[in-house]
């Protein structure tokens, strides 16, 4: 069945695709709120919301409901086309991180061999990148178009932080590159999979953690939540920011924190990789059901433990978060680079 | 200067330490101990489900107490009233009529008793200058409400209803936890 040159039903397999992996996206982000707020209460010897359903599993639908409801506010001086594409850009920017990611091997169903991936394009990790600076924009415009000083100033702090960090992130990265020899998460997480071999945390346990530094960094989560310094920085660039468009931003939030959870776990942790065990031993199938398990239980993990960072220390001064992306990470993450070009070197030589 | 306490604890201004400044040693000290309140005890109390006990020495809303036979036993002497430093207290007495044995019980009661509960400051020298033991503070509070006039509690308010006709208005007046 080919029309205009198309494979139709690869069309329509990666339009089903993605509305799984989008929506299952968002409902994990939203659940994610919920154990944000579940997480905060018993690290604080609480209960956490339990009035919503049993055990308080329907808060998020009743916050949910709660921002759609909200009366919604545009300021007159407020740039009206801006002001709501800010909202609407970092969610998307959020949402396009998902396409490259390897959720898991293929399945076959119906005799077509599909891969658990929306696209494997061979700049997968570059292309991560460049969506994740995008969501920069968002907070941008969203500062820019409110006409409100306090949101400007925020979204610049934003910015200029989104920026200084990608760079450690980046550089940070390069020692994983150098070592896979390739830019497709897929082909990444393949050698990680491969029997004998270790996943890259094993190879790059500096680089990781100077990665996963610079991830919190992005995600703006505490310690370096100064964008949007609930209390003491006059609430951040969603400052004018009401109901559902607010609910946005702080969703992409918890989507970009799902989003670099999976990019970190497939760039250190073996993505959907099950340790231990040899998967070609499997049924593809089983395989590849295995394989998304695996690669959401390593996820959820590090949802726990941006939450548990989240509410366990406090948030940097400007300075110091200055000073350790720019005089600390940076270095660093040059030294690892220089270690590990040094090591692949005398391995070849 | 004089310290208040000996608790107090010089600040260090000293430059942080190597291992202060990569601060990871003292993030994961941090961790371990929000870590380690994931299995501490919970104080909360579901409030509206379970309710928190008072202390044994509680001092609640007033009830007006009655004799084992279910007389009103205060007598509008004014005893209360003048020990009231809060000057919550207002009564007036009238004389018990013939045929009237079974409500009072001594000759003279009280017509009209009122307290106001936004000047109560519930102490409890009502109940210790009371000599004939009816006035008791319970251990209930009083409940929110939206006018002022509406804490002017009246005899029918403060009066415990009778041990003997009604046990459980009785119990839910003197409050739960001393049941």
């Amino acid at each position: 069945m080919t029309l205009l040159a198309l494979d139709w039903i690869l069309m329509l397999e990666k339009l089903i695709l993605i509305a799984i992996i989008v929506f299952a996206s968002l409902g994990i982000a939203l659940y994610t709120t919920f154990s944000e707020r579940k997480v905060a209460a018993v690290l604080q010897d609480r209960p956490g919301p339990n009035r919503a359903g049993p055990m308080g599993l329907l808060q998020p639908l009743a916050d949910g409901l709660k921002l759609i409801m909200k009366e919604e506010i545009i300021p007159n001086s407020a740039n009206k086309a801006l002001f709501i594409l800010g909202p609407a850009m970092a969610m998307t920017a959020a949402l396009m991180t998902c396409a490259v990611i390897p959720w898991s091997s293929s399945v076959e169903l119906f005799g077509r061999k599909i891969d658990l991936q929306i696209a494997d394009i061979n700049i997968g990790i570059l292309y991560v990148f460049g969506v994740v600076s995008m969501g920069v924009y968002g907070i941008m415009i969203g500062g820019w178009a409110s006409n409100n000083k306090f949101s400007l100033m925020a979204a610049l702090r934003g910015a200029s932080q989104a920026i200084s960090y990608e760079l450690a992130m980046g550089l940070s990265l390069i020692a994983v590159l150098m070592l896979s020899g390739s830019l497709s998460l897929k082909t990444i997480v393949d050698q990680q999979m491969a029997p004998g071999a270790w996943w890259n945390i094993v190879y790059q346990p500096l680089g990781f953690l100077l990665f996963f530094i610079c991830a919190m960094a992005e995600c703006n989560r505490t310690p370096f939540d100064l964008p949007e310094a609930e209390n003491e920085l006059n609430m951040g660039y969603h400052q004018e920011y009401s109901s559902m468009k607010l609910g946005f931003y702080l969703f992409a939030e918890y989507v970009n924190m799902i989003m670099s959870s999976a990019v970190m776990a497939s760039l250190y942790f073996g993505g959907y990789d099950i340790p231990f065990l040899d998967e070609s031993t499997l049924a593809p199938n089983m395989a590849a059901i295995l394989g998304v398990l695996s690669l959401l239980t390593k996820i959820v993990m590090f949802l726990f433990l941006f939450m548990w960072i989240r509410w366990t220390i406090p948030r940097f001064r400007y300075d110091q978060l200055m000073n350790l992306g720019w005089k600390k990470l940076i270095p660093l993450a040059l030294v690892n680079m220089l270690v590990t070009g040094a090591v692949i070197l005398w391995q070849q030589g | 200067m004089q310290a208040l306490t000996n608790r107090g604890k010089q600040v260090s201004r000293e430059p942080m330490s190597f291992m202060e400044r990569i601060y990871l040693p003292n993030i994961f000290k941090g961790m371990a101990i929000t870590f380690s309140h994931i299995f501490k005890k919970q104080p909360t109390i579901q409030y509206p489900e379970q309710k928190r006990e008072f202390s044994p020495v509680f001092r609640g809303l007033h009830v007006l107490n009655r004799d084992e036979e279910g007389r009103e036993r205060c007598t509008a002497c004014g005893l209360c009233a003048v020990a009231c430093p809060a000057e919550a207290i207002t009564m007036e007495a009238a004389e018990r009529m013939p045929g009237e044995e079974n409500k009072y019980r001594e000759e003279k009661y009280a017509a009209k008793y009122e307290i106001n509960m936004l000047r109560c400051i519930f102490c409890g020298l009502c109940e210790e200058a009371c000599p004939k033991d009816a006035i008791y503070l319970s251990e209930t509070f009083a409940p929110a409400n939206f006018t002022r006039k509406g804490f002017i509690y009246g005899k029918d308010d403060l009066l415990i209803p009778d041990k003997n006709k009604a046990p459980e208005e009785y119990a839910a007046a003197k409050g739960a936890a001393r049941v």
